[in-house]
């Protein structure tokens, strides 16, 4: 690009592209020689945000490790030092709390993105893998971080979601014992889940590289759904999403300082802000909000299917709602990848994302509650077989019945015979596709 | 933009251009100083938290310690060696011209008056911060008899200061204070 | 800060974050108006001192507050304190002995506290404490405010919130009827009476004054450098909101010839 012939002209920059051709690596990447689709709307931001909030949780959680102690005895302590004494702890612990949920929304929106609009069909399989993959590990990371504070939540938390593994048949009270290193949830818990705690996330940023690369090698979907037919669909990555990325982080930004700064606990439970007691447990334990579906769907299986007893069903449950993630290019049947051509879709995509919220709702209320003098547990119910019969059973058929809507010629073509053709096509191509 | 006209057209091509750089310059500048911003309470929290800065005095009994006899007391974290000197330790420290110093200073400048038997230096050689020899008895104490650094061997005189050696400068005199005839608060 | 807090509650919820529920039995406290809620909320010098003196004289012969150091009470940095002056903090200190050692012979030994140490604590351990109090123990204090929920009106309503109990409840023995407190029965007698203190500022000492001004003092203990984070996020929000501003227009611009 004529922007560029300056930078790589350079004799410093020409000195190490010989060398070590970092920066036309780089603008292959994420600069002006990456063709990108000209339609992506703002909720293609929200995957450079998941990527940001990675660092920001990274580089938070390094500086508070330099003044938390992995210790039963001084864990909960040290955390109060770190918002009491060290400079500028309360700020980095409420950025890395905060930072924990911000990662969550993100992540989740990205993902509701790519249901929509179809970016796990062919040829993004492997794309959408890497993916779910991320999602695991980010849960794992954060249900470990969760326990450092040693708070009631933290202890409690730990026992529960550990205990889940005891409902493997024949080896689950061994695979237990080993999780814990012990008897019951204690120090050599708490330290392997800080040394593993601070592992993952570079295992998360790998996992990402390989994300990012999948992305590459056939370019981002869009809105359409559509490929991309030539050099007047695509316009350069920068400066155009780097701009674009850039407004969406600042915005981003706002809303989750607001919460760092102005409601930095409200994400958070009171009880965590009391020291683990291993003799008491408190009266309504939850999980954090973003496992808040998942428990709801372990706790709605409170039956027996078959041989299969209900502890180890809800624990099958909750693991299959998001392994069958994995089957999803194969279980949406459709050739058409964005909503936007599927009416009936469309609908059936809306109902889950409700089924969603409400297994979230229902995850967070006691487990004996009703609401309109309907159990909650009920609803949970209903709600984790409908989540499980959009995938198995809506999706494969829609892609029999559905009849789509006519998809457009191009992208630079967005409305069939529309007369904005020659406008569009004349307007900074890339030189390549 | 609404600028229309062939006359106008050149001009405000010209305007638009410059509205670019500057928007291309504000969003740089600011971007980057919020980066900056960002990064000092990470910088920061590496530095001494508030209970450290705390900690930072110790008092001292100096009732126990004979004539001639070095006590080693922690003081943030360090060796402060505290001498109670004799006659003739203090009249070779006093002896001594300012012109043979490497680090010239007096010893009155470096004890309390009154109290010029009592020396307090921290245990840490100015050189690289190993703690010297000589506050045990058997211990080299240098050629000055003052202490010795087996580090790299530098010798520290009677008022520790440095006489033969690396190391720049004398021993560091921290602050304290007489509470009473009996009892110093360091720091 | 609870309007506020409402208003993020109903946005949450709309957007299906649902929030963790509340524990069924204890009641939701009346909302109090508090100085330190809000985007500009700061803490009332003068009640916190009132409120540390009702905690020194009323609540210290149980309850510890084992994350607060003498130093605290000055002026800490980022001006976080309760504003004593450093001489004002020692005489404070110096008010009580604490436990150190062991000494050069080996043995522990009583001094007088210094402004670095931990506020003094009424049990040597949760067992001592519980043994003086009928198997009861009485929390720290020194997070009270966050580890409830509605912490602040909490607490000024269980403090507030003796009465008899009403017909058909019974209480058991060497326990209390609070109307706030989960489960209704309290080991914790009622801790204030008017003039159970007398105020150097000449403050009335009613128990809601009392209640309210120890309220506040706790908050204050729980998160002591509130005033701080409000004062600096003001100000990182508005550069957020300059910044979104500039991108924006750059945004326009760059794209301007691809619409």
């Amino acid at each position: 690009m004529a922007q560029n012939n300056g930078f790589f002209e350079n004799p410093t920059v020409k000195w190490i592209e010989h060398r070590l051709p970092i920066f036309s690596f780089l603008d292959h990447s994420l600069g002006s020689q990456y063709p990108t689709p000209r339609n992506l709307n703002y909720w293609w931001n929200f995957g450079s945000l998941a990527g940001f909030m990675l660092v920001v949780m990274i580089l938070s959680g390094v500086f508070l490790a330099m003044n938390y102690t992995p210790h039963v005895d001084h864990a909960f302590g040290s955390v109060e030092r770190i918002m009491r004494d060290v400079n500028y702890g309360w700020l980095i612990r409420y950025i890395h709390m905060n930072g924990a949920s911000m990662f969550f929304i993100v992540v989740y929106i990205h993902i509701f993105r790519g249901l929509y609009f179809g970016s796990y069909k062919p040829p993004r399989e492997i794309l959408w893998w890497l993916g779910i993959v991320i999602l695991l590990l980010m849960m794992a990371t954060a249900f470990m971080g969760y326990v450092l504070p040693w708070g009631q939540m933290s202890f409690w938390g730990a026992t529960v979601i550990t205990n889940l593994f005891s409902a493997i048949p024949l080896v689950g009270d061994k695979i237990v014992t080993l999780l814990w290193g012990g008897f019951s949830v204690d120090n050599a818990t708490l330290n392997r889940f800080f040394a593993l705690h601070y592992l993952l996330p570079f295992v998360i940023a790998g996992v990402v590289v390989l994300h990012i690369w999948a992305l590459h090698v056939h370019g981002s979907n869009n809105p359409l759904g559509i490929d991309a037919r030539g050099p007047q669909d695509k316009i350069p990555f920068h400066p155009y999403y780097t701009v674009k990325d850039a407004f969406g982080l600042a915005v981003f930004m706002i809303f989750f300082m607001f919460f760092v700064f102005f409601a930095p606990n409200f994400f958070g439970e009171p009880d965590n802000y009391i020291p683990a007691n291993p003799m008491v447990t408190p009266a309504h334990i939850v999980p954090e909000w973003y496992f808040l579906p998942f428990y709801a769907i372990l706790r709605s299986v409170t039956f027996n299917i078959l041989f299969i007893d209900a502890k180890l069903g809800g624990v099958l449950a909750m693991f299959g709602s998001i392994l069958i993630l994995f089957l999803l290019p194969w279980l949406d049947t459709s050739r058409v990848r964005s909503g936007r051509f599927r009416p009936v879709f469309k609908v059936f995509y809306w109902l889950f994302f409700v089924v969603c919220m409400l297994l979230g709702w229902v995850g967070g209320q006691p487990a004996d509650a009703t609401a309109a003098g309907i159990p909650l547990l009920r609803i949970g119910q209903v709600c984790t077989f409908w989540y499980f019969f959009h995938f198995v059973v809506v999706l494969p058929l829609l892609g029999w019945f559905e009849r789509p809507r006519p998809l457009p010629i191009s992208i630079s073509q967005p409305v069939l015979g529309g007369g904005r053709i020659a406008a569009a096509a004349a307007s900074k191509p890339m030189e390549k596709a | 933009m609404g600028s229309s006209g062939t006359s106008a057209a050149a001009a405000g091509h010209h305007g638009q251009a410059t509205r670019r750089d500057f928007l291309y310059l504000a969003a740089g500048g600011f971007g980057a100083v919020g980066v900056g911003a960002a990064l000092w309470p990470f910088i920061h929290s590496m530095n001494p938290a508030a209970d450290v800065l705390a900690l930072a005095s110790t008092e001292v009994d100096l009732k126990p310690i004979q004539q001639g006899q070095r006590i080693t007391v922690t003081w943030r974290g360090k060796p402060v060696f505290i001498d109670h000197r004799t006659a003739e330790q203090v009249k070779s420290a006093r002896d001594v011209g300012l012109q043979d110093l490497p680090d010239p200073q007096a010893d009155q400048k470096r004890v309390k008056s009154g109290k010029d038997q009592w020396l307090v230096v921290l245990g840490v050689c100015t050189h690289l911060g190993c703690v010297p020899l000589g506050q045990k008895s058997g211990e080299s104490k240098g050629e000055y008899g003052g202490w010795f650094c087996p580090c790299h061997g530098s010798h520290y005189d009677t008022s520790g200061r440095i006489r033969k050696g690396p190391a720049p400068k004398n021993l560091e005199v921290p602050d304290f204070t007489f509470v009473n005839d009996t009892l110093i608060r360091i720091g | 800060m609870s309007r506020m807090r409402k208003l993020v509650v109903a946005g949450a919820l709309a957007l299906g974050l649902a929030s963790p529920g509340f524990a069924a039995e204890a009641p939701k406290p009346p909302s109090q108006s508090w100085g330190f809620e809000g985007l500009f909320g700061t803490y009332d010098r003068a009640a916190l001192q009132r409120g540390y003196q009702v905690y020194k004289e009323v609540c210290a012969s149980c309850h510890s507050l084992g994350q607060i150091r003498y130093r605290d009470l000055g002026v800490a940095p980022g001006g976080i304190g309760l504003g004593y002056s450093e001489d004002e903090v020692k005489a404070i200190a110096a008010e009580f002995k604490v436990m150190d050692g062991p000494n050069d012979n080996g043995e522990m030994f009583e001094r007088t506290a210094r402004p670095a140490d931990r506020l003094h604590s009424p049990f040597a351990n949760e067992k001592a404490a519980r043994s003086a109090n009928n198997g009861a123990y009485p929390p720290d204090l020194s997070l009270i405010v966050e580890a409830r929920k509605n912490g602040a009106d909490y607490l000024y309503a269980l403090l507030t919130g003796y009465k008899d109990p009403p017909a058909g409840v019974t209480i058991n023995e060497g326990m209390y009827y609070n109307a706030w407190f989960p489960g209704f029965q309290i080991a914790m007698g009622s801790p204030l009476s008017d003039d159970r203190v007398t105020y150097g500022d000449g403050t009335k000492a009613t128990v809601s004054q009392m209640a309210r001004d120890v309220t506040v003092f706790l908050a204050w203990a729980s998160e002591p450098n509130l005033e701080q984070r409000k004062a600096m996020g003001l100000k990182v929000i508005l550069f957020l909101i300059i910044l979104s501003g500039i991108l924006y227009a750059a945004k326009r611009k760059i794209w301007s010839d691809v619409h």
